[in-house]
């Protein structure tokens, strides 16, 4: 079942120039909401300024955006993220309740979390406003179960080298400097970005999650292919 | 054609975005090298002197190495900036793992627009330029320094040289920015043939001495607790370290316009001298090895100032941290007398003929330099001389004060707290240490031991029910009144000998005794039906509980 967990309007499918950038993991399961912050918080480090004042006709500054490293605790990885709690509090909490439905009913362990963003274009009554989707992430995950502490140790190493080459991807995609939208005037901030933290400005976005339902496979093939999987990272 | 010329403002403009950038770059690396998780704080008002609008604290040494390496000029085609960083072990062995080159190649792109587009994005390549930090091995070779060997950096300009990375490196790149005079490219070479030395070996062999993350320690986080004010002291005899430290107060004052590019306005302004610069505050902490322990340890503020140390050369006013060789090998490492314990081993004197290129600190191939931690609101001066000067005086007084220490794991008292009889680490009495104490060294000339049994089997004899006949000698019996590993008397005041006493005859679980049982067994048999039917109440809750668990 589609959760979306921010409110927002619904919307069609992604418009035709919505860059579309797909990432794969295959994690252990208390490795899912460290690995889904880490390329989360990249992104949005990325795509995050400081809070704009607008000042005399059409000029404006723009705030301090600090940063911080977080080491992870199962994963031999560390990343950088915006200095921002209230920034970091929504995402766990959209990173949580991912976690928890993948590993709730109905789950084979797949599934994928969406960060979209998105431009608000107001429409005239009685059209509601349309959000418009200029970029979208989307990060597909296969959680594993692995049997012994040795896997176990494998798998934190593996899966710390594979975040590295993810973050190299998401700055890859970073670095083509492709669409942005343009920097709006004070009565359209609000429709690119999201003022409503007090220090810092992203993007508006909004994560959604889907986990795919068990295909009817049994368990003991599932759980077999899975580690191989693993073995064969 | 004339109309695509870069206009003279805009041109000074991009020189200048272009040379902070480069400090920045520095500065994001080497400061990704410490071995330290750096911290910094999102600021909703701009403060002026936030390059880029990213708060990336200036480490002066840094700065001064950069700008030394650029001597004016800044990178254009053949003519790079690059970050070296390499490895070297105790025992001198060294290694490069990475360069980090900001190249310019001819590609113009003479329709951007300088101060909006350009701008923004270099502040988006220095935010890839922290993520990509963290990405490549030497990442956490550096956060697990310390112990065998220490990351140095190396700055340089001109052109690249990547032979010392061995072979098959393998090249990331950070990024690039078209700009009218050329395109800006940010990459990192990086070794991956770690022969002789493989991140494994420095990961299973744990620290005895290093750099201890205080757990208890209030952790300033961005959005909680302000910040401590700067603590630049304009005017002290550090000023004169630094004579170019003013026209780093370039303050960047940025206003952008959404309107059409005729109305941009950039200011850029050249901030008085007296404008405290960025010093590094906040969770930035003195990596330390071995011989010295930073005061930040308990107080994660950390502020960069020049130390008076007052040893000869201006140069020697910042202790130079990382100094090769921790061990026996070089035991006349001097302790800074950073205030309030900030203090770093700085290297031999000269007179010492060890490491005599490092007496100066900016010398590049030192490492990573900063000046004594000095935390902003010390009041307290403690020095680690023994001697009565508050300040450092020559060279030869901080010899004086000269002994071979290793320290433990989890120490956190100042250095220049430490003396023998408190030191805080394991077997502190076996430690090397001057002459005069040996005599009071219990292990060497051990306390009158009791007449009766050995005074180890004294004390582990209960002095309760099961009584002994050594109950007096357990009194008298004092072993090594030492400290043993993992103890610390600030947050327990008692050792683990006291504890052991303390807790060895705990009373009698009630519920054990037979007579208590046999009562307590009837009530649990009566009050069965009520917590039965509490259970029948809740059977919905259990459900879902056993729902969530399928």
């Amino acid at each position: 079942p589609r959760r979306t967990l921010c409110c927002a309007p619904p919307r069609a499918a992604p418009a035709m120039n919505c860059r579309a950038e797909v990432l794969e993991v295959s994690v252990e399961g208390r490795q899912v909401e460290e690995a889904m912050l880490a390329v989360l918080h990249t992104v949005l480090l990325h795509r995050s300024t400081g809070k704009f004042h607008y000042k005399k006709e059409g000029t404006y500054s723009i705030g301090t955006v600090g940063t911080q490293d977080v080491d992870c605790d199962f994963i031999d990885f560390a990343y950088v993220r915006v200095s921002s709690e209230e920034l970091d509090r929504a995402l766990r909490k959209a990173v949580g309740e991912f976690k928890d439905a993948l590993r709730g009913s109905g789950s084979d362990g797949m599934g994928q979390i969406s960060l979209e963003f998105y431009q608000k274009k107001k429409s005239r009554w009685p059209f509601s406003d349309e959000c418009i989707p200029w970029e979208l992430w989307t990060i597909k995950v296969n959680v594993v179960n692995l049997a012994n502490e040795q896997e176990r140790q494998i798998c934190r190493e593996k899966v710390g080298e594979k975040l590295c080459e993810k973050i190299i991807n998401i700055v890859e995609v970073m670095n083509r400097h492709e669409y942005l939208p343009k920097m709006p005037t004070q009565s359209e901030v609000d429709n690119v970005f999201d003022t409503s933290l007090k220090d810092v400005q992203p993007y508006l976005y909004k994560i959604s999650y889907q986990i795919t339902d068990s295909l009817g496979t049994s368990v003991t093939t599932t759980m077999r292919r899975l580690i191989k999987d693993t073995l064969a990272l | 054609a004339m109309d695509t010329d870069l206009s003279s403002q805009d041109r000074k403009d991009l020189d200048k975005f272009i040379k902070f950038f480069a400090l920045k770059t520095v500065q994001v690396i080497v400061q990704a090298r410490l071995g330290e998780k750096i911290c910094t704080r999102s600021s909703s008002s701009p403060t002026g002197s936030d390059w880029f609008n990213l708060a990336i604290k200036d480490i002066p040494e840094v700065t001064h190495e950069a700008k030394k390496a650029l001597a004016g000029q800044l990178p254009a085609v053949g003519r790079s900036m690059c970050v070296e960083i390499s490895l070297k072990t105790s025992e001198g062995d060294s290694m490069e793992l990475e360069i980090w080159c900001l190249e310019m190649n001819e590609k113009c792109d003479k329709e951007i627009k300088v101060s909006y587009t350009v701008y923004n994005r270099l502040s988006l390549l220095l935010k890839s330029l922290l993520a990509i930090t963290r990405v490549t091995p030497a990442y956490r070779l550096s956060r697990k320094q310390g112990h065998e060997y220490v990351i140095l950096y190396r700055i340089y300009f001109g052109e690249v040289q990547l032979s010392g990375l061995g072979e098959g490196f393998q090249t990331v790149r950070v990024g690039t920015v078209g700009t009218p005079v050329g395109t800006i490219t940010l990459s990192c070479a990086y070794r991956i043939n770690l022969a002789f030395m493989s991140t494994r070996q420095f990961e299973r062999t744990p620290p005895i001495m290093g750099i201890i993350i205080d757990h208890f320690v209030d952790r300033p986080y961005p959005s909680s607790s302000p910040m401590h004010p700067c603590n630049y002291r304009a005017g002290e005899d550090n000023g004169a370290v630094y004579p170019s430290v003013e026209d780093s107060q370039e303050v960047c004052t940025t206003s952008f316009s959404t309107s059409p590019p005729s109305q941009c306005v950039f200011t850029v302004t050249k901030a008085h001298f007296q404008t405290p610069p960025p010093v590094v505050t906040d969770t930035l902490k003195v990596p330390v090895m071995g011989l010295a322990f930073s005061h930040q340890l308990s107080s994660s503020r950390l502020s960069y100032q020049p130390a008076a140390l007052g040893v000869g050369s201006a140069d020697m006013g910042y202790p130079v941290l990382f100094a090769g060789g921790l061990n026996a090998a070089h035991p006349h490492q001097l302790m800074g007398p950073g205030k309030e314990g900030g203090v770093a081993p700085i290297p031999s004197q000269p007179a010492h003929g060890t490491q005599a290129d490092q007496e100066r600190m900016c010398t590049p191939l030192d490492g990573v330099h900063y000046s004594a931690a000095t935390p902003s609101s010390s009041e307290d001066t403690e020095t680690v001389s023994n001697s009565s000067e508050g300040k450092c005086g020559s060279p030869h007084d901080l010899l004086e004060t000269i002994f071979i220490r290793k320290v433990g794991a989890f120490v956190n008292k100042p250095i220049n707290q430490v003396t023998m009889a408190n030191l805080d680490i394991p077997f502190a009495m076996f430690a090397p240490k001057n002459v005069e104490l040996e005599d009071n060294d219990p292990m060497v000339n051990p306390p009158d031991s009791p007449e009766t049994e050995s005074p180890l089997q004294g004390s582990l004899h209960s002095e309760g029910s099961s009584g002994s006949s050594t109950g007096n000698t357990h009194d008298d019996f004092v072993m090594i009144d030492f400290k043993p590993a993992f103890s610390k008397d600030d947050i327990l005041p008692m050792d683990l000998g006291t504890f052991y006493r303390e807790f060895q005859n705990p009373p009698q679980l009630s519920s054990l005794s037979i007579d208590i049982g046999a009562q307590s067994m009837a009530e649990d048999l009566d009050s069965l039906p009520e917590k039965l039917a509490v259970h029948e109440k809740n059977v919905k809750e259990f459900d879902a509980f056993v729902e969530t668990l399928q």
